[in-house]
């Protein structure tokens, strides 16, 4: 690139000179997401519209498209994907807001202890902490164990067997895993508005509950803002958990959409026009709840 | 101006290194998503159970398979003396992988120079690696040789006939088989697979365990499932132990019952029977009064079912043969487990005793840069070796398939695990009474909607509607 540019540099004007100096800084980046990136997703798109079993596949328009809503596992799928977004993205994130307070707290002792402790869940591999989840919660598991042992239950309960308290474990293991992830955002937040601020507000007597939804929150809302963004975008492509804490069971009942995306290609006859079409409506859905968040979020403009 | 030039390439090139870098992170913008692939990868070692389902996509390429498969294929492409060694697909280590490895030494005995390098690798991920494999028209990735899943050998040569090797007149001589296994793996006529183990169905019961509740083996020997919920319950009030235990939404236990009365999920044209499938309905009643009754006791993945058989959590099971291997890892039981067969289904014309679970067959891939030595190495060990046989059968329990060995007096010799009884003899006697299976291309759907369905009449719902749902949905998964 420089070598072509090399006999015209003297003609060009300062501002060209620093427009071209700003694309080559930019090109290869650019060059690189979209050949890693965005050209398997227009791959995917074309598929999307591909109809047919295993490598024989055909045109076959919106067919994809109209099939999903047509297909009872998928809307199933789609329902229990949404219901651990409405209920499970808000109680992380109250949660870590409330745990990022608490551990600010300059005169705190420990605090670097506490904070590496709820932190920690994030290190731990998706698939084992699953795992290991499924066994804490199985019927001769640690918890019903301490559940007999304290009189509260006669013989075990079969968390995974029951389609309420299996969403339940689902969710409890969420925000296990992601509270912690959620905090340090939060707390890199915190630490970015200054004390004076809190001084100020002391001094005009504002309560502690004033201060923290009058000065705290709005002063955190860009970090609350891409949190939910991406919980949201998490939350919706949830799929380890469903694989391997409950296997979508009992029936379709903890099924997510990624989970029911990869049985489609990988358990059963794979249809892969179907699964990227099915992966497409994730990614709309993604783009349309990311939007709104982010008008609602914010109030600059 | 030279400088300046050195300069501009010097940081173009800079940029580009730091660029991609960030490329990457900003990819991991969707937090649990990338998250998530990279530790699909890394706990995908932990998952080596057989029914685990670990989703790795990513991990086609791990280092010691690159490695097994480019030592195969590259080194025989030059030298005559190079092509001796092969890699093999498996995943079981007291099982099949086990036998993979006698097998390697029976055929070293005469091939010194032979080499073989087996890969713990869970059905699952075959089926995944098989998947990706085939779909990508890139077939590198593939060993020489794995072990197929009897169930998805119709779906899989179907659906990628390409990265298979048909072996119809490769030496292998099919007749000495029997039929009815050989089946799974010919399509179109044409041979697929070298058959490996068999699936017949025992009934194993802790026997000290059904002593104290009053019983013997013998109570429990050519009896129908209301029998055996009967007798069950009382075992259950007198030692609290369940006769049973199965992984809930797995279809195992039902399609067990349905193969011993001759019965499948799909009709002769390959479409969903199951509305109005007396039998299925039959088998689904059995099933809801067994958990009912406390005597089936459902877990929630593989490693607690085998734990409930090692840790004397209940007093029996009905598996495909090939469980003795793990009933035998708990050593100290030794002589308190006895075999029979499983329960019939009362009120059902063909009922029988005997059923089918599992089994697999060898296939050799597209890939195989050596096809005519993995042919001769299958030919000569598994399709054509007595001895290997006796020699594996005593320690892993496979069956053979491989009607010749069925004559050899290890079938005989009592087995001191199951209280001297000459077991072996008796599951090879199950195998020739087993009726046979209609799986089709897509049997794991229908199993997986029938096992959906089963969960779902636990909760309370009806049958008759659940199985209605079912077919439903496999038929909408059928179309194209």
């Amino acid at each position: 690139m420089s070598e072509a540019n090399g006999p015209k540099k003297r003609k060009m004007s300062l501002e060209k000179r620093h427009n071209l100096t700003g694309w080559a800084f930019l090109a290869p980046a650019t060059i690189m997401i979209a050949i890693m990136s965005f050209w398997p997703m227009i791959q995917a798109l074309i598929l999307s519209f591909q109809t047919g079993k295993a490598n024989n596949l055909e045109f076959g328009g919106l067919t994809n498209y109209i099939r999903m809503f047509k297909d009872k596992v998928f809307m199933t799928s789609l329902g229990n994907t949404f219901l651990y977004l409405i209920i499970q993205v808000p109680i992380m994130l109250v949660l870590a807001l409330m745990l990022a307070q608490m551990l600010n707290n300059k005169d705190l002792r420990g605090k670097g202890i506490f904070r590496t402790a709820i932190f920690l869940p994030c290190a731990t591999s998706l698939v084992s902490y699953a795992i290991i989840f499924r066994s804490l919660f199985g019927v001769d598991g640690f918890i019903n164990s301490v559940l007999i042992n304290l009189g509260i239950l006669d013989k075990g309960y079969n968390f995974l067997g029951n389609a309420f308290s299996a969403k339940v474990v689902i969710i409890i293991a969420l925000v296990w895993r992601w509270t912690g992830y959620n905090m340090v955002f939060y707390l890199a937040g915190l630490q970015n508005i200054e004390y004076s601020v809190y001084e100020a507000a002391k001094i005009d007597g504002a309560s502690p509950m004033q201060t923290f939804f009058k000065i705290t929150v709005p002063l955190l809302k860009p970090t609350i803002v891409m949190t939910a963004i991406m919980s949201t975008n998490g939350t919706l492509q949830l799929f380890d958990e469903s694989v391997n804490l409950t296997k979508g069971g009992p029936g379709q009942t903890t099924l997510t959409m990624s989970h029911y995306i990869y049985d489609t290609v990988f358990k059963f006859v794979p249809t892969f026009g179907y699964a990227s079409a099915m992966s497409f409506l994730i990614f709309i859905i993604v783009a349309i709840l990311a939007f709104i968040q982010m008008k609602v979020g914010d109030k600059r403009d | 101006m030279k400088k300046k030039i050195l300069a501009t390439l010097l940081c173009v090139a800079m940029s580009a290194t730091m660029l991609t870098g960030c490329g990457g992170g900003n990819n991991s913008g969707g937090d649990a998503n990338s998250d998530a692939n990279q530790n699909a990868d890394e706990g995908n070692n932990a998952g080596t159970d057989e029914t685990d389902p670990a989703p790795a996509e990513g991990e086609t390429d791990t280092p010691s398979e690159e490695e097994g498969g480019e030592e195969g294929g590259t080194a025989e492409g030059g030298t005559a003396e190079g092509g001796n060694s092969l890699t093999v697909w498996c995943w079981d280590p007291a099982f099949n992988m086990y036998a993979m490895e006698e097998a390697a030494k029976v055929y070293q005995a005469d091939h010194p120079d032979f080499n073989i390098d087996v890969v713990e690798t869970p059905w699952d991920d075959i089926q995944t690696k098989l998947t990706t494999a085939a779909t990508s028209n890139n077939y590198d990735t593939l060993p020489d040789i794995f072990l197929m899943q009897d169930n998805a050998f119709q779906k899989n040569v179907i659906s990628y006939p390409d990265a298979f090797m048909d072996l119809t007149d490769s030496g292998i001589d099919f007749s000495q088989f029997a039929e009815a296994k050989t089946a799974y793996s010919v399509i179109d006529g044409k041979n697929y697979g070298v058959p490996f183990d068999n699936g017949a169905v025992v009934a194993a019961y802790r026997t000290d365990v059904l002593k104290e509740a009053g019983f013997t083996i013998d109570d429990f020997t050519d009896i129908t499932w209301d029998e055996y919920i009967e007798k069950g319950k009382v075992v259950l009030e007198k030692t609290g132990k369940p006769l049973l235990s199965c992984q809930a939404g797995e279809s195992d236990v039902i399609m067990m019952m349905m193969q011993s009365c001759g019965a499948s999920l799909f009709n002769d044209e390959g479409k969903p029977a199951m509305v109005d499938n007396a039998e299925l309905k039959k088998v689904m009643e059995t099933y809801k009064a067994l958990v009912d009754a406390g005597v089936l006791i459902e877990v929630n993945d593989w490693d607690q079912y085998v734990a409930t058989l090692t840790n004397e959590t209940v007093a029996g099971t009905i598996n495909g043969c090939w469980i003795m291997a793990s009933i035998q890892t708990a050593e100290d039981q030794s002589g308190k487990w006895g075999i029979t067969n499983m329960p019939s289904l009362a009120g059902i014309d063909n009922a029988t005793n005997y059923s089918n679970n599992g089994g697999s067959s060898w296939c050799i891939t597209s890939n195989c840069k050596n096809p005519d030595l993995a042919k001769d190495f299958l030919a000569s060990t598994f399709a054509g070796s007595v001895p290997f046989y006796e020699t594996i059968l005593p320690s892993s329990a496979a069956i053979a398939t491989y009607l010749p060995a069925g004559d050899s007096d290890v079938y005989n010799e009592p087995a001191e695990f199951y209280g001297g009884d000459a077991v072996f003899a008796k599951i090879v006697e199950f195998a020739g009474k087993t009726p046979s299976n209609n799986t089709g291309v897509f049997y794991y759907e229908a199993r997986n909607y029938i096992a959906t369905a089963m969960q779902n009449v636990i909760g309370g719902g009806s049958i008759e509607d659940e199985i209605k749902a079912a077919q439903e949905q496999v038929e909408f998964t059928m179309q194209e």
